[in-house]
Order: C-alpha cells, then sequence, then structure tokens
C-alpha cells in the first residue's frame, strides 16, 4: 500500500518551499532519515529527510515548483513496486494540503526549467507584454495550464527581485513580532565566574588536536542540557493554548549568517551528547549554515535556543523567544570583571547569563533556579 | 608552492570555510573580522582546514596569527617543511 510523503514543517515561520532537486527516483529504496529532497526557502536550501522506510513509488512534484508545507511529495510504497515508475506530474497537479490554500503554483524562474521540453505555449497577451517590458519570453518557467507562460508570469518576471538579504529580514521581522506579540516575555540574568571553565578548556585544548578542541560555548551548551534536566519548563513547546514539554532537548544555536540574515538551527537530541560530540556537531551545523545545507528538522524541532553574542563584545543578551518555544538563554562576552571571592577582590572572567522565558508556563523563582543551576555546572566543568 | 600559489590556496580554504565571501575582494591586510562577520566558529574551522592542508600544528595562542590573509601567509610559511618560494 502507498503512502503519501508530504512536505514538512520547515520551522514556524516557513509556510512553503519551493522544489530544487529529489535525490532519489522511482524504485529506489529509503530509510527513515535518508535525505530524499532539497528545497529552497528565504533562509537557503534545507536537506528533507524522510520519516518513513519503504520504496519511492512515485514522485509528484516537478523540481522549480513550491509546495506548501503538508503538501504531497511523492508516494511511498511499502515495498518494492510491482509496476513500472509513472512519469511525475507537472506543477500545480499535487494534493491539496488539509486546511490549506492551493498549492501556489511555482514561481517563474529566470532560468530555462530542466523539466520543460520544447517551447511553452504563450498567450498573445503576454507576448506583447514580454516585448514591452524585455523580458525573454523563452526564459520563463510559466504557471499557465501545461506550463504555459502567462501575463502574470512575464509581469512578475519583470520586478526587480528582492535581494536575498531583504527577504531575510522580512522573514525575521515576522517571527520576532510574532513572538513579542504573542509570548508574553519575563527577563532575568546572573553573572557566571567563568574561571573554571576557562582555565579547564585551556589545559584540555593544549593536549588535543586542533580538531577536538572545544570552544568556550560548548561547556556553556553542555551545561544548558543538564539544567534543563531538572528544569523541564524551559524545553519544550507552546501551541493550541497549553504547553508540551519536550520529549528530547533539541537546543537551538541561534548562528548570524552574513548579509544580515539571522538562523537558530538545532542541535538534534542534544541531551546524548556528551561533549565531544557536541564540539564536533556544533562545528558541523555552522558549516551547513555557511554552505546553506542544513536539515529540516533542524529548523522546525528546535525545544530551546542559545544566542551567544561573546563575539559581538556585549556584556548581556535580552533575547526574544523563537516560537513555538518558551525560552532562550542569551550569553554575552566573557571579561575579566573584579569580583569579591571569600572576601577579597579578585579579577575574574566572568559572563553574562540571561533567560527570557514564557511566562504563561514558568515564573521568574523557576527561572533564577535554571539559571543558578547552570552557573554552578559551569563551577565544575570536568564534570559536565 | 610558490607565495602565489600559497596565497591562492589560503583564500581557497578561507572560501570554503565562508563560502559567501569573495575571494577576490578580501583585503589582505585588514582582518577577516573587520572585513566580514568572522567568529570565533569560523576562525576555529579556518585553523582546522589549514592544519589539515598543510599539515601544520596550530596552538590555541596562534589563532591570532591567522588574523589576516597576510598574517596566514606568514604563519604558514614559516612552517611548511620546505618553506614557500
Amino acid at each position: 500500500m502507498s503512502r503519501e510523503f508530504d512536505m514538512p514543517s520547515l520551522g514556524a515561520d516557513m509556510e512553503s518551499a519551493v522544489l530544487v532537486e529529489w535525490r532519489v527516483k522511482p524504485g529506489d529504496a529509503v530509510r527513515r532519515g535518508d535525505v530524499v529532497a532539497v528545497v529552497e526557502t528565504d533562509k537557503g536550501a534545507i536537506d528533507i529527510e524522510i520519516y518513513e522506510t519503504g520504496t519511492v513509488e512515485r514522485l509528484l512534484v516537478e523540481p522549480g515548483t513550491r509546495v506548501p508545507v503538508g503538501g504531497v511529495l511523492a508516494l511511498i510504497a511499502g515495498a518494492a513496486a510491482a509496476e513500472p515508475p509513472a512519469a511525475p506530474l507537472r506543477p500545480g497537479e499535487g494534493k491539496k494540503a488539509p486546511g490549506t490554500s492551493e498549492p501556489v503554483p511555482a514561481a517563474p524562474a529566470v532560468t530555462p526549467s530542466a523539466a520543460a521540453a520544447g517551447r511553452a505555449r504563450v498567450s498573445p497577451a503576454a507576448r506583447a507584454r514580454a516585448r514591452e517590458l524585455g523580458v525573454a519570453i523563452d526564459a520563463l518557467h510559466g504557471s499557465g495550464p501545461d506550463g504555459a507562460i502567462t501575463l502574470q508570469d512575464v509581469e512578475a518576471a519583470a520586478k526587480p527581485a528582492a535581494t536575498t538579504a531583504e527577504t531575510m529580514r522580512a522573514v525575521i521581522a515576522a517571527a520576532m513580532a510574532k513572538s513579542k506579540r504573542e509570548i508574553p516575555h519575563y527577563y532575568l540574568s546572573t553573572e557566571v565566574d567563568y574561571a573554571a571553565t576557562m582555565h579547564w578548556l585551556g589545559q584540555r585544548n593544549a593536549q588535543l588536536s586542533i580538531e577536538q578542541r572545544m570552544l568556550p560555548v560548548v561547556p556553556l551548551l553542555r551545561a544548558i542540557v543538564l539544567a534543563l534536566g531538572a528544569f523541564p519548563d524551559f524545553n519544550g513547546y507552546y501551541r493550541d493554548g497549553a504547553y508540551q514539554p519536550g520529549g528530547a532537548i533539541h537546543l537551538g544555536v541561534a548562528i548570524a549568517q552574513r548579509g544580515g540574515g539571522l538562523i537558530a538551527p538545532a542541535l538534534l537530541d542534544a541531551q546524548a551528547q556528551s561533549l565531544a560530540q557536541l564540539t564536533q556537531n556544533l562545528g558541523d551545523l555552522v558549516s551547513r549554515v555557511r554552505t546553506g545545507r542544513l536539515k529540516n528538522r533542524e529548523l522546525s524541532e528546535g525545544t530551546v535556543t542559545l544566542t551567544s553574542l561573546g563575539d559581538g563584545g556585549v556584556d548581556a543578551v535580552f533575547p526574544v523567544i523563537y516560537p513555538p518555544q518558551v525560552a532562550i538563554i542569551g550569553a554575552g562576552s566573557v571579561r575579566e570583571r573584579p569580583c569579591v571571592v571569600a572576601g577579597r577582590v579578585e579579577v575574574r572572567p566572568v559572563m553574562t547569563l540571561s533567560l527570557a522565558a514564557d511566562h504563561r508556563v514558568s515564573n521568574g523563582r523557576e527561572g533564577a533556579q535554571f539559571l543558578a543551576r547552570i552557573g554552578a555546572l559551569l563551577q565544575s566543568p570536568e564534570q559536565l | 608552492m610558490n607565495a602565489e600559489q600559497l596565497r591562492t590556496r589560503i583564500l581557497g580554504l578561507l572560501t570554503d570555510v565562508a563560502p559567501d565571501v569573495d575571494a577576490a575582494s578580501v583585503e589582505a591586510a585588514t582582518d577577516f573580522r573587520d572585513q566580514f562577520d568572522f567568529d570565533s566558529m569560523d576562525q576555529l574551522n579556518f585553523a582546522i582546514a589549514l592544519h589539515r592542508a598543510f599539515g601544520i600544528e596550530i596552538p590555541e595562542a596562534d589563532y591570532p596569527q591567522l588574523a589576516s590573509l597576510d598574517k596566514c601567509l606568514a604563519y604558514v610559511t614559516a612552517r611548511l617543511p620546505d618553506g614557500a618560494g
């Protein structure tokens, strides 16, 4: 029996994506977790993993087609297909996603579609308008029936495209505005003595090859994971008027993109990762942010986020929660400051740790205890 | 490998780590952080790339010596087994 493989969630602020490339073809065996397609969103290319095991029976969407989250992409059979694989459907013929409007047809591309065979039909009005606007008809991918190029396709192609940076800012603006509109934030901060961690890191890194060395943020990630085990009200989702604690800790890390973008992909199942694994996986995550090769689960399943602006030179961060998460931890620069230790003033490396949390789920006392726990764990980094 | 080849190789490693940086626009004498967002993770990934490409050990304390293209060239040249040029 065939099952539909639908466009998975791409993050709270993404409603659709354009299919760029299939990584499988009809007849291929697939297992849960295999990357089967690449889609393009405002945040860049995302690898789509399949949640099922089976055999690809039919690909239902052509590359270049915009598909909403929940829209069907392919059919997966439980066993090898007995019939010859069918040809892929044309754009716009996919099933309607439940509760959403008709799938948006492919945005007209300004490069020739790889799937186009022969010349597409062009309406006289579209052809005349293309001459007026100086648009190359042959370069368009039509959104009309059978790929026909319409007047709308021509006019859309003539508009100057928003820059990637502008689009990214618009996406971030929408997400942050929604967060501030819907989530009653409260804020706390504390100063954490980072001397023990920095000393331990220095000694440890001196003995390790460069590929295994740890940045100061990694012990902080591990301390957050351990603290969340005791404070589950900061790890989960607020949806449909209720809090759903996360079954696992998918720790989002806010990463700035050159060009003004901001993205917070998650280290999936961080609770199961050692310091060494967090080091390797964080480096890999940042590399894939830079090359635009994140996986959909990393963008949609974060249960909590850390934003570290230590490199930016700020003392403290007052972050905005990424919905549907219920908390975000901020970390400022590690700076040498005068501190009172055992009644004496000493110079110590200190980091300001902050918390923004959803007051529908937790309160200031819990938040204070959570932050204090993170700080306490960082005083014994060898036990992380 | 002569100095120009080394420079090209190092620029290639930089753009592997930061593919959105235009190699042609990199100013050799200016620190990477001052030309484009180059955070501590980018710095570490770049140092790892240099280590893998040239087989040189890079202590943590030496990271500031990799802060710009000119500094990288000098650092790597001094540590290549047969030198550059």
